[in-house]
């Protein structure tokens, strides 16, 4: 144990990772975006926390971004619903008076 | 890829000429296609100094979560605080998928070297103060940011979306607040008098100086990364603001603030630029404190990334022994 | 700029779905869910019913305050993220708690009135909760030992007589599960990273260890409680707590710890505190004591 005492210190840049979504079943995985996490195990745990605010039944995939082999560009939307079990993340939460324009 | 050599040589000619017509088209530019270097150096710039906002604007905001005077009220703050640091993860990815990384934009900020919205150097003196940010300021990113959701880099387009959706839900909870204030005590009322006098002209700022003197504008308004003049958007903001303003009950401190029938629009008074100026140069009420308090998180919490580097290391070379 | 309105084109319903059952308690309600105001069970005491909830709650709340502290100063993105989603479950189950409490107890006060205006001698939380932060790796050794104690408790606590604290204990056990899981990881990742980190790791594990006999000692109103149906009797939970935490120590290189003393009397569930309650309370309280009849 305590290794990193001996050596190099420790490379403080954390490899960055693609995350991969599917918000529900009979969907495919979609990319939504990318994160610095030490590890696989990390990188799926802040995913979650990022990515879906801990919407339960979502499925993630992370994958280190250096292990993508990529072609031409073709990407969706990652256009995502805020998290269902946090209601004052919905605008419409918040009652605001009919008469109150553009709101 | 250097600026000088980008058009001499004919096959970028062509890529050039591939590029420019592709977002002339409203097609959008994914990080492996070729982009000139100008576009791509606007670009780091603009999704940088965007993502390092999102992170510098949790703090005047942040400062209250200990002390919010209703559960309620605690829980929508920490939330929206908390939805600024996944916004500013979202756009540090769109910013590194060209080619730049995190940890050094964050180096970038921290040594002063990037800006961010001068707007979070001016600091949240009050309560009501959360709920003026939450109208105004997020008001005025709202107007500054749906139409990046059009942005010709595919990217940061992709992240603008999903801000925008979780904005518009810090700006209600704003107004609701304010809403709810000004149904309280006369002191109440007051407190959100004075905040929205303390916020009306930075928030007017932050579209940034008037297009004469915004000579950057035309290129970027050709790449498609700016949809609309500074100018255009103040005035976009100054139109919706008002007529929110007289429901809510507060008068705006703009005595040139009227209705103009010829244009159909509000004529309004000229921010003050030099303050403007001083401010976004780091001579604001808080501009050492934020950078000050950003720089000890990170430099606190490198331990603890080591740590993470460390042990995730002694694992895989575990696995593969 | 037509069809450029921001918000107009943002005004539509956020999220698609329609409806707001699924939304959680805890979030944003004015008015409380059934659950708060349902009948205190048979055999059940109603002032200890409300003490019992009081220190559940209050523990959730004074812990929801110390992580809020950590906002905008986390070792990393993702973890200001991480650390805020953990305080909000906290918070929400704070709010159910406080509101049976004061249903309860016949005072008819709301979540706010017990949260703002008492005195730290009031408050019942445990001691473990309201010790400052410390580096992030005592803050993670007071998350690991809190959420795996809490778990165990809300996990038994599903079967609660009481229609309120089994629902919340149900909602709470799955949050909690994943703020025990959260803190494991890190504990691991500290213990067994660098030295600089194994050491702080280890610093923080004897900082708290001090203070977790008593969350396995029983106030007299939770054991009448326990017996009724109603309440867990927290030395229940004492052996497979200290077991989990022995496991996860290990595996994190941290060795093993002898069992922790058994707490002073009084102690935090008796009102009795430390002198870092009344400062976190004070700043909590600040805002809604200035401004009386305001509404927030």
């Amino acid at each position: 144990m305590t290794a990193g005492a001996e050596g190099a210190p420790p490379r403080t840049e954390q490899p960055l990772f693609e995350v991969f979504v599917r918000g529900k079943r009979g969907l495919n995985h979609v990319h939504v975006g990318s994160l610095h996490a030490a590890d696989e195990e990390m990188a799926l745990h802040a995913a979650r926390d990022v990515y879906t605010r801990r919407n339960e039944g979502v499925s993630i995939w992370v994958v280190r971004s250096d292990a993508i082999a990529a072609s031409s560009p073709d990407e969706k939307d990652p256009f995502f619903a805020p998290s269902r079990d946090k209601v004052y993340r919905h605008p419409t939460f918040y009652p605001i008076p009919e008469d109150v324009p553009h709101m | 890829m250097t600026t000088a050599s980008v058009d001499e040589r004919p096959d970028e000619r062509a890529l050039a000429a591939h590029f420019t017509a592709r977002v002339a088209a409203e097609q959008r530019i994914e990080p492996r296609d070729w982009m000139p270097e100008g576009y791509r150096r606007t670009l780091v710039r603009q999704v940088a100094q965007h993502a390092h906002s999102e992170i510098i604007g949790m703090q005047p905001e942040g400062d209250w979560i200990a002390s919010a005077p209703s559960l309620r009220r605690k829980s929508i703050l920490l939330a929206k605080v908390q939805d600024e640091a996944g916004h500013g993860l979202y756009l540090y990815a769109a910013a590194e998928t060209l080619g730049v990384d995190r940890a050094d934009l964050t180096e970038r900020l921290i040594g002063g070297r990037q800006k961010y919205s001068s707007i979070f150097n001016y600091p949240a003196t009050g309560f009501a103060d959360v709920g003026v940010i939450g109208w105004l300021v997020d008001g005025a990113a709202i107007c500054n940011q749906v139409p990046l959701c059009r942005s010709s880099y595919g990217p940061y387009a992709r992240a603008m979306v999903r801000i925008c959706k979780e904005e518009s839900f810090h700006q209600r909870q704003g107004y609701e607040l304010l809403l709810r204030m000004m149904a309280g005590t006369p002191e109440q009322r007051a407190m959100v008098q004075d905040a929205v006098d303390r916020w009306w002209w930075p928030s007017l700022m932050m579209f940034g100086p008037p297009d004469a003197e915004s000579p950057n504008t035309r290129q970027s308004m050709e790449w498609r990364v700016k949809r609309h003049t500074n100018d255009e958007l103040r005035q976009r903001f100054v139109d919706m603001t008002v007529p929110q303003a007289e429901r809510l009950g507060v008068t705006l401190p703009d005595p040139a603030l009227r209705w103009n029938e010829e244009r159909g629009h509000y004529d309004f008074g000229e921010p003050d630029w030099a303050e403007f100026r001083r401010v976004l140069s780091g001579d604001g009420p808080c501009n050492a404190e934020r950078i000050r308090r950003r720089r000890a998180a990170h430099e606190d919490g490198a331990w603890v990334r080591e740590a993470a580097a460390a042990y995730a290391a002694k694992r895989s070379a575990g696995e593969t022994r | 700029m037509s069809g450029d309105n921001p918000y107009e084109a943002l005004a539509g319903p956020a999220g698609g779905g329609g409806g707001d059952a699924h939304w959680a308690f805890g979030t944003g309600f004015d008015a409380p869910p059934d659950e708060v105001g349902a009948e205190v069970p048979a055999g059940a005491d109603r002032a200890d019913l409300a003490a019992y909830c009081t220190m559940l709650g209050d523990d959730a709340l004074v812990m929801a305050q110390r992580l809020g502290q950590w906002c905008t100063r986390a070792p990393e993105l993702e973890e200001e993220v991480a650390l805020a989603n953990i305080a909000l479950d906290l918070l929400g189950q704070a709010r159910v708690l406080l509101a049976r409490a004061g249903h309860v107890d016949g005072t008819g006060r709301d979540e706010d009135a017990l949260a703002y205006l008492r005195g730290p001698e009031e408050f019942r939380n445990v001691r473990l909760v309201e010790a400052p932060n410390g580096d992030f790796a005592r803050s993670t050794a007071r998350l690991l030992a809190f959420s795996a104690w809490r778990l165990a408790v809300f996990t038994r606590l599903t079967a609660s007589t009481d229609p309120a604290l089994a629902a919340v204990a149900a909602r709470g056990a799955k949050e909690l599960a994943y703020h025990r899981d959260h803190a494991v990881r890190w504990t691991l990742r500290l213990g067994d990273g660098t030295a600089l980190s194994h050491q702080r790791m280890a610093d923080g594990v004897d900082a708290v260890w001090p203070l977790l006999g008593e969350l396995f000692a029983a106030d007299p109103a939770e054991r009448r409680l326990a017996a009724a149906g109603a309440a867990v009797d927290p030395a229940e939970v004492r052996a497979e707590v200290l077991d989990v935490l022995g496991q996860v120590l290990t595996a994190a290189t941290l060795g093993g710890r002898p069992a922790p003393p058994a707490p002073s009397a009084p102690g935090g569930r008796d009102g009795a505190h430390t002198e870092h309650l009344a400062p976190l309370l004070a700043e909590l309280q600040s805002v809604a004591r200035a401004h009386p009849g305001a509404t927030w």
